[in-house]
């Protein structure tokens, strides 16, 4: 006699989640990998919003996949990691706004290139009807202000939509009160990217089957710093033009290249690498309807800084034009689909470390 | 099959701990090492990879282990479970070389888990695999592989080939073809139990084997076990008892594992098929007295228990991966489960009227015991008076068989007329050898291990 776990009607992300969860803890042996597995234990029952949680928990480290005894062809038919990113690509888009604009951007990269096609026509468009009588470098392209004018808003919308997001995901797992200690531990595991190290800090499994590697940590982590080192750098640059009234082009030793420069080669090396692993990673361990739109992104975050590289490097040739525009239409892509595409999982998985430091507090 | 060809330093038969353990202390003696693993790759590993730790002797704090565990207080803790039944000089020697395998375990790239938060608490006693015992077997395949030892998988070793007091060659079935022959110079049995053979189980226990479930691989049929057996070699081992726990009843006939636990006895009733009680649930706390639960179930009518609790004692044990059946009454309950309600609320009731009060307390034998009963519980014995009732049932899952190869601390093998020049067995194969009866968590992969590095290392200063 065994249990028949053939459904008559295909699970739902989540129900189909919740099978293998009930089945991950009864088991637990994967405990040391990651923030899952304690969090997991808390529960015996696991309601929506729990699986919200343990999903955005999960960095996809599939640790816990070569190592099951219950991955097919066995009949329990466990694969923890495609089954969590399958709910968690799902709370990214059911709690995105408008939902409609989620779906599309995240499964389709073609709809993001072509939003990066409108983006480039605008800018070379205003780069030859508006271009500014003065200004030096590439303001002599584009006024400053004519970018703050467009980038402000198409920053700080996107953002708001995502704070609306954050909020809905809040309340859907049960998030407590946010303490100072629980960001400063949040903000210490995505500094270090600790739930990508295995437990054992050998890295983690993607590119070469059940080998740990430490590439996709170092990868992302290039990624992920460089672009804070370019945010920082554009938002230096700013402080710079407005507090400080001095203006651009900035020399090597000034905030905005000093960040922007190591940032942006970071964020390159970065997308070459995390391109690279994601082609030799096996694809049924992740939400493979996503696969396309995940990899256009990497794309695109490639694009930024390099161009922003190139804008760089050209400074005094004719390129700077053209350069810009392409530079300015990929930085616009970026930020419109912040709240769209895979840069929500930063602001998602960051709320879950949160979360779980507040939850972790409250079973002790 | 021209591949198979060539001469081999060392054959290893099976592809579990033992076995790789062997090959890759052989391999790292230069020697040419071939592993045939009876399993395809997705089930490679045996009964290893499902296990989650590894008992080790320590005189000091070892990561990651805590405090200290000597040689005495393990054997003892052997002697207890196997009550005597074991062989002292083997038994110490395992222990006791158990702690150089730790590290060693570590340098060929098992990784430990560092602490442990769930019901059992064994930090000082028992080392744990991160990611349990099929991350130690992948671990184990990829230093065996950069190591250069050929890995064959669905290599069904049919014969072992013996002139003489030595071994020439193996008949092996590779991905269900006809065989092919396997010449070594040298040869490591490493191929576990019978457990899995259904028809040798019943011919050993009786046709009630039939109804048991086998909780790891279905590959460990014991064939050259059989034919080691046939050709006359030492054995070692009860041969009509095999290892046996209660386990949900719906778990899968094989490899359901770990999750396929129960452990509600204690806060429970348990029936048989007629509704009868038939042994104190209480006697004991669940980890000193799970091992015995398969062998009274499996004593029981159809081989089946059903463990009966209330609302009171659902939050007290690790979930079940199978839900409970649920019920508002007692008869209720009684027939969603295939029982006779009218039987098994006689038995509640007269439970019920039996129990006296006190202090219940889980963690530890609180004396709470039945008064006026035929079987009494003489531990944590509540009356089931709060809906909803739970129900679980309850078969014997198969662990791993006793009958096994008889082996010298070399790990060699042994026929009447002395031992085979070239031929070692370690892991489940010669177990017996130590392990009479009983179990010892983290045991067997000690034995595992600390045999295959033994045989490996016999294995290759034969070939060297």
């Amino acid at each position: 006699m065994s249990l028949d776990f053939a459904a008559t009607t295909p699970l739902t992300a989540t129900e189909e989640a919740r099978r293998q969860i009930e089945i991950c803890n009864a088991c637990r042996y994967c405990e040391g990998f990651c923030s899952v597995f304690p969090a997991m234990t808390r529960s015996k029952a696991f309601a929506d919003g729990d699986l919200t949680h343990l999903s955005n928990l999960c960095h996809n480290c599939r640790g816990c996949h070569y190592a099951c005894q219950y991955t097919a062809p066995h009949e329990f038919d466990l694969n923890i990691p495609a089954a969590l990113a399958e709910v968690r690509q799902d709370s990214w888009e059911r709690l995105a706004r408008p939902q409609a604009l989620a779906r599309m951007f995240h499964e389709r990269g073609v709809a993001m290139a072509g939003l990066l096609v409108v983006a480039l026509t605008l800018f070379f468009a205003l780069i030859a009807a508006a271009r500014p009588t003065g200004g030096e470098g590439f303001y002599a392209y584009m006024a400053h202000n004519m970018m703050i004018a467009i980038f402000i808003p198409a920053f700080v919308a996107p953002l708001a939509l995502i704070g609306l997001s954050l909020r809905d995901y809040w309340r859907e797992v049960g998030g407590g009160r946010v303490r100072l200690r629980h960001l400063a531990k949040a903000g210490d595991m995505a500094g270090r990217m600790k739930n990508l190290n295995g437990g054992h800090g050998d890295g983690c499994n993607f590119e070469d089957g059940d080998r740990f590697s430490q590439k996709r940590r170092i990868a992302h982590q290039l990624m992920m710093w460089g672009f804070l080192a370019c945010f920082a750098a554009t938002s230096s640059g700013t402080i710079l033009h407005y507090v400080f009234g001095w203006y651009a082009p900035y020399p090597l030793w000034a905030p905005p290249k000093l960040l922007g420069v190591p940032g942006g080669i970071a964020m390159v090396a970065g997308a070459i690498g995390l391109a690279a692993l994601k082609l030799r990673a096996d694809p049924d361990l992740g939400a493979r309807r996503v696969w396309g739109g995940e990899m256009a992104f990497i794309v695109l975050l490639g694009a930024v800084a390099a161009t922003g590289l190139a804008l760089y490097a050209a400074t005094g040739t004719g390129a700077v034009g053209p350069l810009l525009a392409v530079h300015l239409a990929t930085v616009m892509t970026l930020f419109l689909l912040m709240p769209f595409s895979k840069m929500i999982h930063g602001f998602f998985r960051f709320t879950a470390l949160v979360a779980e430091a507040g939850k972790l507090e409250k079973t002790r | 099959m021209t591949r198979y060809s060539d001469l081999y330093d060392i054959a290893v038969v099976g592809g579990g701990n033992a076995a790789l353990c062997a090959a890759i202390t052989a391999a790292e003696a230069g020697a040419r090492v071939i592993i045939l693993e009876g399993a395809p790759l997705p089930y490679r590993g045996g009964n290893s990879r499902h296990t989650r730790n590894f008992r080790c002797m320590h005189r000091g704090p070892m990561s990651p282990l805590t405090g200290a565990y000597e040689e005495d207080e393990y054997f003892n803790d052997l002697m207890l479970v196997t009550k005597g039944k074991t062989d002292e000089h083997l038994a110490r020697m395992t222990i006791r070389t158990s702690e150089e395998c730790l590290p060693w375990m570590q340098d060929h790239g098992v990784r430990f888990q560092p602490s442990l938060s769930g019901t059992l608490s064994l930090s000082r006693t028992n080392a744990f695999f991160l990611g349990g015992g099929k991350a130690l077997v992948n671990a184990y395949y990829n230093t065996a592989a950069d190591l250069g030892v050929t890995i064959v998988y669905e290599a069904q070793v049919r014969h072992v080939h013996r002139e003489g007091q030595a071994i020439t060659h193996l008949d092996v079935e590779i991905a269900e073809a006809p065989p092919v022959t396997i010449r070594a110079r040298a040869f490591v049995l490493a191929s576990g139990g019978f457990q899995a053979d259904l028809d040798w189980l019943a011919r050993a226990w009786g046709p009630s084997a039939r109804n048991f479930l086998i909780r790891g691989t279905p590959y460990n049929r014991g064939v050259v076990l059989k034919d080691m057996l046939d050709q006359g070699a030492d054995s070692v081992g009860d041969p009509t008892q095999c290892h046996a726990v209660a386990i949900d009843g719906r778990a899968p006939k094989y490899d359901g594992g770990i999750v396929t636990r129960l452990d509600c006895v204690p806060f429970s009733i348990v029936v048989n098929r007629d509704g009868q009680r038939f042994y104190d649930e209480g006697e004991d706390t669940w980890p000193k007295r799970y091992a015995i639960w398969g062998r009274l179930v499996a004593a029981q009518p159809d081989q089946v228990g059903y463990a009966l609790i209330d609302a009171k004692s659902i939050d007290l044990f690790m979930p079940s991966v199978f839900p409970p059946i649920v019920a508002d009454t007692i008869p209720e309950l009684a027939a969603k489960m295939g029982l006779d309600p009218a039987a098994v609320q006689t038995t509640v009731s007269a439970f019920n009227a039996a129990c006296r009060p006190g202090t219940f307390h889980p963690t530890e034998l609180d004396g709470m015991a039945t008064e006026g009963l035929d079987i009494q519980k003489t531990n944590w014995a509540r009356p089931l008076d709060t809906p909803p009732y739970y129900g679980y049932q309850l078969r014997p899952g198969v662990t791993f068989t006793y009958l096994g190869l008889k082996v010298s601390d070399s790990a060699q093998v042994h026929t009447p007329d002395g031992p085979i020049t070239n031929l070692w067995a370690a892991g489940e194969i010669m177990a017996g050898s130590i392990l009479g009866q009983g179990y010892l968590a983290g045991f067997g992969m000690t034995i595992g291990t600390v045999f295959g590095r033994i045989a490996g290392k016999e294995a290759a200063a034969h070939v060297a």
